[in-house]
């Protein structure tokens, strides 16, 4: 097991190593094919170790490998580099190597029209890095493991969304990403400072093992930083900014790292402090509600965008505010079921963007007319040219949307069910909400993509994406339809369930308390299918049967619209707040105290060096006479000290 | 300090006597200098040239190495002396130290430095 | 026979074997063509390996040992602290020796001596290492000092290398007389020149009513501060590193500093330990004068061998602050000794390709855009000045880390802030050569020459830099074990 899970690890590092090293020898397919091989063997180890903890008693699947050694060692504190493999690390391992696979295998195709042989290997080396980094973060055994995957993670996310660096606007949405993340994980290491303070160890099993010895403000406080550490990684208010710009990088990067798997890490990394955050009950009620108001937040402002990406970037954020409400109403199960399979689906749609964006690429070449490949205003009658890309996207706006027995209804419904059944019916009413729009916008981005007559001419010589492109999308399809039937039912008993539920056996204990008023799960589960399929409707009364006119709606209700269609102008209100003072302050620190203070200080201290440099150089003028004289005034000083003064 | 002051005592005494010596010849000898007279003293011989005169190098080779091999032999004496005493132990570190003085001099007569030419 | 075999040869094996071997490449020498000579520079590396060998042996053996064993009446003795300072001048001597055969035969300087004296002054280091005697350490310093002094002026022909030669023997010899005169000094006021009774002596015990005992610290202080280059003590150094062919710098820097500390700390623990009150605030300051001046004085060079003499004398006033912390300071001592040593071979090791028997990258702007021509070799000196300077993670960081909690735990703070600021101040000097190297447009072709033995020290040496940065745990635990 032990070597498993290093292999494991090893392998897509493994894999950026060789791609670095001998890169430049192979053909640029070559090098694609090595990069997902890598992935698709760490898959095949993930399962093998998968199946490994399978043959053990339920309360024994969590296994920790050997201190490989201690990393850092100050005093009492010790970063053990070891690997903790138990149900949740096993259910993250395997959709970030099996989704990235199919991702991997995806590119091959997507990238294959890069011009530069060094960019097409350079994007392998960075997609390999951020599996291996994305595996150090959910295998390691202790905080401080996470927190190196954690930044490793965020470092290929800069460098994939700035990759097409040499515009400036990807390396400004890289720059944004990045500086947004800093204020999340500056929080985050403080939080894990203080649980070193407070628990004298950072390795999960010492850390939860102790959490009743710890004063609740104490656990508020850490659980409260944690938590601002995920609102950065997984885009939640007040720091979701920079991911939907990150949309600028290749679109099975955004499929991959901007919803499949990076911004989940924050969830996980609820998930995996369940402990901590279960004995922290207002920190959970904070994350509740941060979830629930991000999720509908963000699907408000989806509803109106027209960048076919940019929508996808939104629901990400509106998805992810549901798992965070998942976690914090305690359904810690419903959540990580929602993050397998919005993982599928999300992924599935990012990269169905993709196929549309190339089919409509070719067209355009073909029409010898220029649009912006990503403006769903341009598109429309897609079904009839690109007929496969259609099917597996129309899949993925069904599971969005929740539409019955798709994988998105079955887990959106378990965390609605869940904040439902723990009292918190103001949650569920707001989450309840937020699906009616979801069902909305998904419907209305592929009508407006795929219904109708073409409007460009782009649209109309629009070409199927190539077959290495839409296996992924197939694959990627049968799972979205079909996991949560398969992971998910019976509700609350499927396969996921009792999969999961021992990890969080010590979260769970004593939240078990049905709060909730009269409803059962099953009436839930049809409340739910009647919104998806109403918000569904609407889409297609709007956008197909033209019955409401979204043009005369967005006149009627222009100030709402604007509002909307601007982002609630958020990076506005940013910017005036933060971004403006903090270059006022910087232009201040640059003309008047670094030109006047520190320079000055700075040249004060450079002359007086330089001084004092001469007349060394005047000492050091390489006659041994004089070096012997200063020896001997040297010795004389000692002398003099130890017999004169020293006594 | 005590034991120090005979040999101060002792100093003064011999410096005293000395100066006193060469005052006392100055002052009441005749002076009849004739230019042999001023001539300096070089044991007798007629002092010719001047006193910086060239040497060739190979002498202070030659003579570096005689001193350094004369004094390591020098060594051998007291060693012959007590050689009874210490029997075997003295016979082996004298073998261990000849030994290393034979690679030197191996060393000088393979690198070419007794030759004069 | 029973009396020769009584002097129990084991502690003085290592630098037995050193001599030997110096020996056998002195006399083998003499019979081979210019063009054979290399083969005595793998003689020699068989050498330090095998004394490697032979103090692993003795320092697995010695290990669990209650109480150290000593020889030839108690002059010598084979501790852990000596052993590993063995080890740590072995592997310096190994690397040194893996630098010069290129360098050598490009210069028409392939001669036997070289390796011979080498290994002669490694055995000194060797003896200095396990000292208990005024008389030993003299005899050590003598071994170690005479065949560098020699080393130093090894490019005949080139007069700034006889200068260094001489001044260093000069100054060198000058130096030796202050420590006789110490010993003398000392052996007045005890009656004893053996370790163990000058710290059981009265005047140790009571140093300030004894005035020759005091004269004799400072006197053996300032010969010793001479061969670790401490301020004020130091002026030699740049011109003597300046001068001395590359390779001998590079040993020089990195060994002679070790051997000077272990006699140090040896003298001051061993020999004055009941007298501390009395060296170590004087240490104190002459530590932060030598960091200081050391750093000052780099500043400013345009001479990358001259700036890392300079570097070299601030390095041991950090060095000093672990001398001053006793205990954990011997280990960080030992540490700092080993990433610096491995740090400024590397350094030298790129100097070292950077030369073709002609032109040779010494001033600074020879380092000009050298990323655009040899990308490894100015990623490789970056990584040694980052080390030098204490940048995390290369191993120069934890050196420092190591070096400064001791000193903390010592209770010399203001010492520590005094090294900490003067770190931030040698910064300055080790990253204008890497703003040289990268962000600078050439102005001409580097000389270059490839050497498979060369690049074998650089790898070590990085490796070591880069393990040591990231894995620095292993080393240390090895060490206390």
């Amino acid at each position: 097991m032990e070597t498993l899970l290093w292999a494991l690890l090893l392998v897509p590092l493994a894999g950026a190593v060789v791609n670095v090293l001998l890169g430049r020898r192979l053909p640029r397919q070559v090098a694609g094919w090595l990069a997902s091989g890598a992935v698709a063997l760490a898959f095949l180890i993930g399962v093998m170790a998968t199946l490994r903890l399978l043959a053990l008693p339920a309360e024994e699947r969590a296994y920790v490998t050997p201190t490989l050694y201690t990393w850092a060692l100050a005093g009492r504190f010790e970063v053990p580099v070891s690997l903790l493999f138990d149900q949740l690390a096993a259910v993250m391992v395997l959709v970030v190597t099996g989704v990235g696979f199919l991702i991997h295998v995806y590119s091959v195709g997507y990238m294959a029209h890069e011009p530069a042989d060094y960019d097409f290997r350079r994007y392998f080396v960075y997609l390999n890095l951020f599996v291996f980094s994305m595996l150090l973060l959910v295998l390691g055994s202790n905080f401080v493991l996470l927190y190196a995957g954690w930044e490793l993670v965020g470092l290929c996310s800069y460098l994939l969304i700035s990759f097409w660096y040499t515009e400036p606007q990807n390396a400004a949405a890289g720059r944004k990403a990045f500086v947004v993340n800093r204020v999340g994980d500056f929080a985050f290491a403080l939080g894990i400072f203080l649980i070193w303070s407070a628990f004298g160890s950072v390795v999960y099993a010492d850390v939860f093992e102790a959490v009743g010895g710890v004063a609740p403000a104490t656990l508020t406080a850490i659980t409260l930083l944690l938590f601002v550490g995920c609102t950065g990684k997984s885009a939640q208010l007040p720091l979701y900014v920079w991911l939907p710009d990150a949309m600028a990088g290749p679109t099975p990067v955004s499929a991959l790292i901007h919803a499949a798997t990076m911004v989940t890490a924050g969830v996980y990394l609820i998930a995996r402090a369940s402990a901590l955050f279960a004995a922290a009950t207002s920190t959970s009620a904070i994350v509740a509600w941060v979830g629930v108001l991000t999720a509908l937040f963000a699907a408000t402002i989806a509803i109106v965008q027209v960048d076919i990406k940019r929508v996808l970037a939104y629901s990400t954020i509106s998805q992810l505010g549901y798992m965070f409400l998942g976690v914090g109403v305690g359904a810690y199960t419903a959540a990580i079921f929602h993050l397998v399979t919005h993982a599928f689906f999300k992924a599935l749609l990012f990269l169905g963007a993709g196929s549309v964006m190339h089919a409509v690429e070719h067209g355009a070449h073909h029409a010898g007319e220029h649009v912006d490949p990503q403006d769903m205003r341009q598109m429309g009658g897609l079904w009839e040219r690109a007929r496969w890309t259609g099917i597996t996207f129309l899949v993925g706006a069904a599971a969005l949307a929740g539409l019955p027995l798709t994988s998105g209804f079955f887990s959106k419904d378990e965390i609605l069910a869940g904040a439902f059944l723990e009292g918190h019916v103001l949650l569920y009413g707001v989450g309840l909400l937020t699906a009616f729009l979801t069902a909305t916008y998904s419907f209305r981005q592929f009508f407006l993509v795929f219904a109708g007559e073409p409007r460009s001419e782009a649209a109309r010589h629009a070409a199927e994406s190539p077959r290495v492109m839409l296996v992924p999308l197939a694959v990627l399809a049968v799972l979205a339809l079909g996991a949560g039937l398969v992971l998910g039912w019976p509700p609350e008993h499927g396969i996921i369930h009792t999969w999961l539920e021992p990890a969080f056996a010590v979260a769970r204990e004593g939240t078990k308390a049905e709060g909730g008023a009269g409803l059962s799960p099953m009436t839930l589960l049809l409340i739910s299918s009647v919104v998806a399929l109403a918000g569904a409707g609407l889409a297609y009364g709007a956008y197909v049967r033209k019955a409401v006119d979204p043009a005369a709606l967005s006149v009627r209700f222009r100030p709402l619209y604007v509002l909307l269609w601007n982002r609630y102008y958020v990076d506005e209100l940013y910017a005036l707040l933060f971004v403006r003072p903090f270059f006022g302050l910087a232009r201040f620190l640059a003309d008047v105290v670094d030109k006047l203070v520190i320079d000055g200080a700075v040249n004060g201290v450079a002359t007086v060096t330089a001084g004092a440099h001469a007349l060394a150089r005047r000492l050091q003028a390489g006659y041994v006479r004089v070096y012997a004289l200063s020896m001997v005034l040297g010795a004389l000083l000692v002398l003099g000290y130890l017999v004169y003064w020293g006594r | 300090m005590v034991p120090y002051v005979a040999i101060a005592v002792l100093f003064v005494l011999s410096t005293g006597v000395a100066v006193m010596i060469m005052m006392v010849g100055s002052l009441f000898g005749p002076r009849r200098p004739t230019p042999r007279k001023l001539m300096p003293y070089e044991s007798g011989m007629v002092p010719v040239g001047r006193a910086m005169q060239r040497m060739p190098i190979r002498f202070y080779l030659i003579a570096t190495l005689f001193i350094i091999f004369d004094i390591e032999v020098i060594f051998l004496f007291p060693w012959a002396l007590v050689y009874r005493q210490l029997g075997v132990f003295g016979l082996l570190e004298m073998f261990t130290f000849l030994a290393l003085l034979v690679a030197g001099f191996v060393y000088v007569w393979r690198k070419g430095a007794l030759e004069w030419e | 026979m029973e009396r020769f075999l009584a002097q129990n040869w084991t502690v003085i094996q290592p630098a037995l074997f050193l001599v030997f071997t110096g020996l056998i490449v002195l006399l083998v020498d003499l019979w081979l063509k210019e063009e054979e000579r290399e083969w005595l520079a793998y003689f020699s590396l068989v050498g330090f390996g095998g004394a490697g060998v032979i103090v692993v042996r003795q320092w697995l053996a010695v290990r669990g040992l209650e109480t150290p064993i000593t020889g030839f009446g108690g002059m010598m003795v084979l501790d852990t602290l000596g052993l590993l300072f063995q080890m740590l001048f072995f592997l310096v001597g190994f690397l040194a020796v893996l630098l010069a055969p290129g360098y050598l035969t490009r210069r028409r300087l392939q001669r036997g001596e070289f390796y011979a004296l080498l290994l002669f002054s490694t055995a000194g280091m060797s003896l200095l290492a396990g000292a208990q005697d005024l008389i030993m350490l003299f005899l050590g310093i003598e071994v170690l000092s005479i065949p560098l002094y020699i080393l130093a002026g090894f490019a005949r022909p080139r007069l700034d290398s006889e200068e260094a030669s001489l001044k260093y023997f000069l100054l060198g010899a000058f130096a030796t007389g202050f420590l006789l005169y110490g010993t003398a000094l000392l052996y007045g006021a005890t009656g004893t020149t053996a370790f163990e009774a000058l710290r059981a002596s009265e005047a140790a015990a009571a140093p300030r009513e004894n005035v020759m005992f005091m004269a004799g610290i400072a006197l053996l202080l300032v010969g010793l501060g001479f061969k670790i280059s401490m301020a004020p003590f130091h002026q030699w150094t740049p011109d003597v590193y300046e001068g001395a062919p590359t390779p001998v710098t590079a040993f020089m820097v990195a060994a002679t500093k070790a051997g000077g500390m272990v006699a140090l700390i040896r003298l001051l623990y061993w020999g004055l330990g009941p007298a501390d009150d009395v060296w170590r605030p004087l240490l104190g300051v002459l530590a932060a004068v030598t960091m200081t001046w050391g750093n000052v004085g780099a500043l400013l060079q345009r001479n990358v061998k001259r700036m890392l003499a300079y570097s070299s004398i601030a390095h041991a006033g950090y060095l000093l602050i672990g001398v001053l912390s006793g205990g954990v300071g011997f280990v960080a001592v030992l540490v700092y000794l080993l990433i610096y040593a491995l740090t400024n071979l590397g350094a030298f090791g790129v100097i070292l390709l950077l030369e073709d028997g002609e032109r040779e990258a010494l001033d600074i702007e020879s380092y000009r855009g050298l990323a655009r021509f040899h990308p490894g070799a100015a990623l490789l000196m970056s990584v040694f000045l980052l080390s030098l300077a204490g940048f995390p993670p290369t191993a120069g960081f934890f050196g420092k880390f190591l070096l400064f909690t001791a000193g903390i735990s010592a209770g010399l703070t203001w010492l520590v802030v005094v090294a900490v600021l003067n770190s931030v101040l040698s910064v300055f000097y080790y990253a204008r050569v890497i703003v040289k190297m990268y962000m600078q447009e050439p102005v001409e072709t580097p000389a270059f020459s490839r050497s498979w033995l060369v690049a074998g020290a650089l790898a070590v040496a990085a490796v070591g830099v880069v393990l040591l940065g990231l894995y620095p745990t292993v080393v240390v635990r090895l060490i206390t074990a």
